[in-house]
């Protein structure tokens, strides 16, 4: 894979409309950077973005997400909370109430649950509880998924969780672009937007181009041209798929990918158009199968393209079990050789 | 189960003045985890070395029969081994903060002075006349099937209205689901409260219009929202106060805890209002807690106090002190009100299955508004006349509460589909046009059976 990082398993957007503001400043970086500068930019255009969360002062956040900002904006915009995600959901809902617009980071992915009631049964309620009459524009950033060898807590997919629920939007960037542009969107969404950052890619690098125009924050993307079965994922697992879809091609087959970046909504449509072409579709994600977000996939291309179908539309993701230990991981998140099978499965039909 | 508390012991006739503090003991804390000790021990008020206790910060003096001494009453409490698990209600005498007895005598208190006009007080019964009058008609409207449910104040009506009465327009308040007095205070529409309980919505009114958010059903968890909004009040460099409503059983939530914890760190400008009714649902506070409720705000490092929640002139001093000390960059303080829910948890539930009668009559007779009629009376502060004109105003209201209920429309169907938003969402707006689409199927078919067309 590392052969092919450079062209073709790029997972940049080949240039979303960049011409069109002008002079393109385009800078290369890491995801975990393109994420520092997004939250940068957006607190200097904003004073009413606020940052908060464990460690994300001084330290900069275990990942350094957040490193720098306290130094620039002081302890009043970019605040170290107790240790407690309920208390900072919580209060981040109060402080949108009040008229800022709080980007909170949880630690880990296994560390939300104990703010699920804040954001599901309060944040993601409220608008609508009051008719509409207040906003609640926090972004909660989730560092999620596996692939760092970490202990246990440290690895889930927890998206299918918050993408159920009616009230919030949940999107993952696979890329440093999009991770700029979307964390720029979600700040400046109305509604709650829970971020889901795939950690094991923080560290790879792809252009940004910080005046261009970005694609909108749900829309999916076609990353790689295909004409004989889609694979659609998200967040880690788009590179993944760009892998999948260059060793397919030493096959002879050609595979399209599809970058959702949109749990919540979803952009069926595009996948919609990509199937009636191809006629066979491959989810992946990390979370397990059973009720994931590919399910739902499943279900909705099925209606859309029941006749266009050539093969049931498979599912490759976790298992029903708890994320193994770091020793395991490799056996049971999604890689090349499994979604290749799938992608035979589905061809052999 | 205590509860034969407040009134009983609430002997404080207090004859005058122990000294006077009119110290604002806590001027000096900032709220810091340094007041745990800090407020405490600077008080003088502790006259035993009462070890443990932390002083349950400063406000709490209770005068008591104990207190004729002059000072310290406060530390009566102090003294206790309060290790053995003295419950929710310890003994809820000594400290309890009370300025209006339930005979309806007027007593002073060392910390909590008050000084209202013959028409602020008339105002305040007023208040609570009305409130209880809404309160009653809704039950009523319950029974009568125009409500789903109803979840009465009745008994918490000083509480509500003294604490209520302290607020600025500017504050901004957190109720649960039964702060129909505090409601009124703010100036919300009565008739907006009964919406969610209808059955017509889920919340119904603009928070910010009074700044009022929306009742919060799911317990404690607008704590948090009122530490978080008291935060930005703060980075706004305003000196409007917050004001967070809970209850005893909430009291157990780690979100008040949470509540607690992040409003004492960053010395945010918000009260924690504990309406103690002495049940949750069938749960009395002895299950809540193994010592008094706002006793354990020292361990957070503000103060907190006890005040007879069924005395209107009480709860408002309290709360005004309370919410002067936010204003003034002090931090939080947690107000314990001490009071009783003379009704059950809801239209729902049966207290007979789990409390005594004998209780409830205990209660009756610190009941907040006879006290406080029984105080105006005696002290010519109002005349038949008045109360004539409240029973008449008490009377209009239930007729226009009763015809507004029975006028409020039911929602469109699709408002299922409203708000769900901000932005919009796909999903929202595809679903939303199926289900217009299946519903216009049967318009169609309807109208073609019916019109030809």
């Amino acid at each position: 894979m590392a052969a092919a990082a450079t062209s073709t398993t790029s997972t940049t957007p080949a240039s979303p409309d960049a011409a069109a503001s002008g002079t393109p400043d385009v800078r290369k970086m890491p995801i975990a950077k393109a994420l520092n500068e997004s939250l940068r930019s957006a607190m200097e255009n904003d004073p009413k973005v606020l940052v908060m969360g464990e460690d994300v002062g001084k330290l900069g956040g275990v990942f350094r997400i957040t490193d720098g900002l306290q130094k620039d904006f002081g302890e009043q915009r970019v605040i170290d909370t107790p240790l407690a995600e309920s208390g900072i959901v919580g209060s981040a809902i109060g402080l949108a109430l009040r008229g800022y617009r709080p980007v909170v980071e949880i630690q880990f992915d296994g560390f939300v649950f104990p703010a699920y009631d804040q954001i599901v049964t309060q944040l993601a309620k409220m608008h609508a509880r009051a008719l509409g009459k207040i906003k609640l524009p926090v972004v909660i950033r989730i560092p999620y998924a596996g692939g760092i060898g970490a202990v246990e807590h440290h690895s889930e997919s927890p998206e299918a969780l918050f993408a159920h629920v009616a009230g919030l939007k949940c999107v993952s960037p696979s890329n440093a672009s999009d991770a700029y542009w979307m964390m720029r969107q979600s700040i400046e969404s109305d509604d709650p937007v829970v971020f889901f950052e795939p950690k094991r890619r923080y560290w790879d690098k792809g252009e940004v181009d910080v005046t261009a125009i970005p694609a909108p924050l749900h829309a999916a993307r076609v990353a790689r041209e295909g004409g004989d079965l889609t694979l659609a994922a998200y967040g880690p697992m788009v590179k993944t798929c760009l892998e999948v879809a260059n060793a397919a091609q030493e096959e002879g087959r050609s595979l399209e990918v599809i970058d959702m970046r949109s749990m919540s909504p979803m952009d069926f449509d595009t996948v919609q158009k990509s199937v009636e072409k191809t006629g066979r579709l491959v989810v992946v994600h990390e979370a397990p199968v059973f009720l994931g977000t590919g399910s739902e996939i499943a279900a909705r291309i099925t209606e859309r393209c029941f006749y266009h179908l050539e093969a049931p539309v498979l599912r490759v993701g976790g298992f029903h079990a708890p994320y193994p230990p770091a020793r395991l991981e490799d056996e049971y998140l999604p890689g090349l050789d499994r979604v290749l099978d799938a992608v035979d499965r589905a061809l052999a039909y | 189960m205590t509860v034969e508390s407040t009134a009983a012991r609430s002997t404080s006739r207090r004859s005058g003045t122990g000294g006077k503090r009119a110290t604002k003991k806590a001027a000096s804390a900032p709220g810091d985890a340094g007041s745990t000790t800090g407020t405490t021990a600077k008080t003088a008020k502790r006259s035993k070395p009462a070890g443990s206790k932390p002083a349950k910060a400063a406000k709490t003096a209770k005068p008591t029969k104990a207190a004729k001494t002059a000072q310290p009453a406060r530390t009566a409490r102090s003294a206790k081994p309060r290790a053995a698990g003295q419950g929710a209600n310890g003994s809820a005498g000594p400290e309890l903060v009370q300025l209006l007895t339930p005979e309806g005598e007027r007593v002073e208190h060392p910390d909590y002075a008050i000084d209202l006009s013959a028409e602020e007080l008339r105002g305040l019964y007023r208040d609570m006349v009305l409130t209880r009058r809404f309160d009653s008609e809704a039950t009523s409207l319950q029974r009568q099937g125009e409500l789903g449910l109803w979840a009465s104040l009745l008994g918490q009506e000083a509480a509500q209205i003294g604490s209520g009465r302290a607020l600025r327009d500017d504050d901004y308040v957190f109720p649960t689901y039964r702060e129909h007095g505090v409601a009124w205070c703010r100036g919300v529409d009565p008739t907006k409260l009964l919406g969610m309980f209808r059955g017509v919505n889920n919340g119904g009114w603009d928070p910010t219009t009074n700044n009022f958010h929306l009742y919060t059903i799911v317990i404690g968890s607008q704590a948090l929202h009122a530490t978080g909004y008291a935060m930005g009040v703060s980075l706004d460099g305003a000196d409007s106060a917050v004001i967070a409503y809970f209850g005893d059983g909430a009291s157990s939530q780690g979100d008040v805890a949470e509540a607690f914890t992040f409003s004492a760190v960053y010395n945010a400008p918000v009260v924690f209002f504990c309406q103690n009714n002495q049940w949750a649902i069938s749960e009395p506070a002895e299950r809540q807690s193994r010592v008094p409720i706002y006793q354990r705000a020292a361990g957070f490092g503000f103060p907190g106090v006890r005040v007879d929640g069924n005395d209107v002139l009480a709860c408002l001093a309290v709360t005004r002190a309370a919410v002067e000390r936010a204003r003034s960059g002090q931090g939080p303080m947690l107000v314990e009100a001490f009071t009783y829910r003379m009704g059950a948890h809801t239209t729902s539930d049966d207290p007979t299955r789990y409390r005594r009668d004998e209780e409830r009559a205990e209660w009756e007779a610190k009941d907040p508004i006879a006290r406080l009629r029984a105080y105006l009376e005696k002290d010519g502060l109002a005349d038949d006349a008045f109360f004539a004109s409240i029973d008449e105003e008490s009377e209009a209201m239930g007729k226009h509460v009763r015809e507004a209920i029975r006028t409020m429309p039911d929602p469109d169907t699709m408002a299922i589909f409203e708000n769900v938003y901000a932005d919009g969402h796909a999903l929202v707006d595809e679903e939303r046009a199926q289900f217009a689409e299946y519903l216009a199927s049967f318009a169609d078919s309807a109208e073609s059976a019916g019109e030809g067309r």
